[in-house]
């Protein structure tokens, strides 16, 4: 399993339309994309249990994926974030 | 007449007949089904139709409002892929063996309930899209198309609450505005309704079943208010209002950001007249190039006791911030004369015009004075500020506010407080200034002619008396005199005039103001692009 954590900068959080790009982005991925804030846990492919973590603005989360491709999986969504979150 | 409070969205105003627009209560029935992969495939059905028909609102407010704002619209599709709601539904159908519709409407009820009890406002905005997008699944598992909203006339749509797909929906040409007992600023129809530059007031307490599509009714989106069936002296004062916001409109989109300069290049500056931090988004709205009177009596008026220190530091800090680096010059306290303040015990007098008034106030109470002087020099460091000094009448005076400026500036030092000593300029306000107007000129950095008191002065009229209204000339010639004798003066001085009275804003004088040089027309906020228009209009060489 691979992992990253990241502090959200967007003034929204992460609100519907990147949650929803997000989605997107990890369905391409065969590995289980996670994203963890707090104690709570949730595929990043679950577009409204995404959106109910409700994560904000400096909120920091762990994401991770586990799978066949996990390293690509990270590197992109890496990238995903930083360049929309 | 019926009026009702809301919170504006849009500020705008509108007036018309009115559409109500009632939800259809899908009474969504339920019943039980035999075939459960069957009712499934009709989801499928609809899921469908529903993304082909959020494509196309998709397509219609990319158009409208540009992609930002239509992105709810591909949100909405991305939501009905959702696993874990269509999972939801599945599951409903197969164990309770219930029919599509009242599977959809449940699990929508459920994930619109999670997100409502969510601590985020922006969150909780979100039920909303969640109720959108069931209810577009159930209208199309029962073959209904969506309401048609596109053939009616131009209208002020009242409604319960409205979803992002059905305001898109609107033909944009036909909404005069939008009144809704729900609704939060952050929705998107909130959004849609700016971006669209519709007024909207949302949070409207009113009571649909006593507001009939038909009545008349006024959308005033700077006051909040909805008035329903308004009498004609209503009416009569909105037509008004809005031929003066066309004509405002008008006058932006075609002097925003434009110099004023006149045809052979002689540049004035516009300025803008305020009473409160508040006004300042008039000021930007207008697109003044600064605020030439800041009237600080705002910080004195309707309290008990004298304003601290910090409180002026933090207002004067926050008005030269919000106009960055702009100039904003702050009068140092009027008060007396027509505006009076208990605490002050200025007790009754026969001509208060002529009275214990202003400077003559700061000069006796220097502790008064001080306190003020402290909060503009503090709040000096952070942009443009200048003082200004009301009620002048002689030198002394002058080299007085200075002594006490100096006392401050060394206990701002003393103390290692931060301090910046700013432009400190004089209103000329009084005969006797506009006369010694070459000896003052030497003193100070700026002059600004208030010409409302200079006028009841030299003319010796009491502003207050109807009765001397015949002769009350604002135009006089000795008037006109001395404004140029005050600019003459000052530039002798290579300092600069302006003025700050009703006078600045006279239209029928703004050619002649120019051509006596003065640097600087300072007005109420929604005159600077009249008086920038007839500026780019007019030659000083004749």
């Amino acid at each position: 399993m691979k992992s990253f954590e990241y502090t959200v900068k967007d003034e929204l959080g992460i609100h519907a339309r990147p949650a929803g790009l997000l989605v997107k982005e990890a369905k391409k991925f065969q590995s289980e994309c996670t994203i963890t804030k707090g104690d709570k846990t949730k595929k990043l492919t679950q577009l409204m249990m995404l959106m109910s973590l409700g994560v904000k603005q400096g909120d920091t989360v762990t994401v991770s994926a586990e799978g066949a491709d996990e390293d690509t999986a990270i590197a992109e969504l890496k990238a995903f974030f930083e360049n929309n979150l | 007449m019926q009026s009702y409070q809301g919170k504006s969205v849009y500020k705008g105003i509108a007036m018309g007949p009115v559409v109500v627009l009632k939800k259809n209560d899908y009474q969504v029935k339920r019943t039980r089904i035999e075939d459960p992969e069957a009712e499934i495939k009709r989801v499928d059905e609809a899921l469908e139709k529903s993304k082909e028909q959020l494509q196309k609102l998709y397509d219609k407010a990319v158009q409208e409002v540009g992609e930002a704002s239509a992105a709810i619209f591909e949100v909405h599709q991305m939501m009905l892929e959702d696993d874990d709601y269509l999972e939801a539904i599945q599951n409903t159908i197969r164990t309770e063996q219930i029919n599509a519709e009242y599977a959809v409407a449940a699990t929508g009820d459920n994930f619109a309930e999670m997100f409502a009890s969510m601590d985020d406002d922006y969150m909780k905005a979100r039920s909303a899209d969640i109720k959108d997008i069931s209810e577009r699944l159930v209208r199309n598992l029962s073959g209904q198309d969506d309401a048609d909203l596109s053939s009616i006339e131009p209208s002020i749509i009242v409604a319960d609450d409205l979803s992002p797909s059905e305001t898109v929906q609107m033909d944009k040409d036909k909404i005069l505005a939008f009144v809704t007992v729900h609704g939060s600023t952050n929705s998107h129809t909130a959004i849609l309704a700016r971006m669209m530059n519709i007024p909207a007031l949302i949070g409207v307490d009113m009571d649909l079943e006593e507001i009939h599509t038909g009545m008349e009714a006024v959308v005033d989106g700077f006051q909040g208010t909805v008035i329903f069936e308004p009498d004609e002296t209503v009416k009569a004062q909105t037509t008004e209002k809005m031929a003066e916001e066309a004509e405002k409109l008008r006058l932006l989109q075609e002097l925003k950001g434009k110099e004023n300069v006149t045809l052979d290049g002689h540049k004035i500056n516009i300025y803008a007249n305020i009473g409160s931090v508040g006004d300042i988004g008039y000021v930007m709205e207008n697109d003044a190039g600064g605020i030439g009177l800041f009237r600080s009596e705002f910080l004195y008026l309707g309290r008990n006791d004298f304003p601290t220190e910090e409180e002026q530091f933090q207002a004067y800090k926050q008005a030269v911030q919000m106009m960055a680096g702009k100039k904003v010059i702050i009068r140092t306290l009027d008060i007396g004369a027509d505006k009076q303040v208990d605490y002050f015990n200025l007790g009754n007098e026969d001509n208060p015009a002529m009275g214990y008034r202003a400077i003559r106030i700061c000069l006796k109470q220097p502790e008064i004075f001080k306190t003020q002087l402290r909060a503009l020099l503090r709040a000096a460091v952070y942009g443009n500020l200048s003082i200004m000094y009301p009620m002048i009448t002689s030198t002394e005076e002058v080299k007085k506010i200075y002594e006490i400026v100096a006392e401050v500036e060394e206990e701002l030092k003393a103390q290692e407080i931060q301090y910046k000593i700013p432009e400190q300029g004089i209103m000329i306000e009084t005969p006797a200034a506009a006369i010694i107007s070459d000896r003052l000129a030497e003193m100070v950095d700026f002059f600004s002619i208030g010409t409302n008191d200079l006028t009841q002065y030299t003319l010796a009229i009491d502003r207050q008396n109807e009765k001397l209204d015949e002769f009350y000339n604002p135009h006089h010639e000795a008037l006109l005199r001395m404004i140029r004798m005050v600019v003459d003066n000052a530039h002798k001085c290579g300092k600069w005039a302006g003025i700050c009275g009703e006078l600045g804003a006279d239209t029928t004088l703004t050619e002649e103001f120019v051509r006596m040089g003065l640097d600087e027309l300072s007005v109420a906020p929604s005159m600077v692009l009249k008086l920038r228009k007839i500026v780019r209009e007019m030659k000083v060489e004749e």
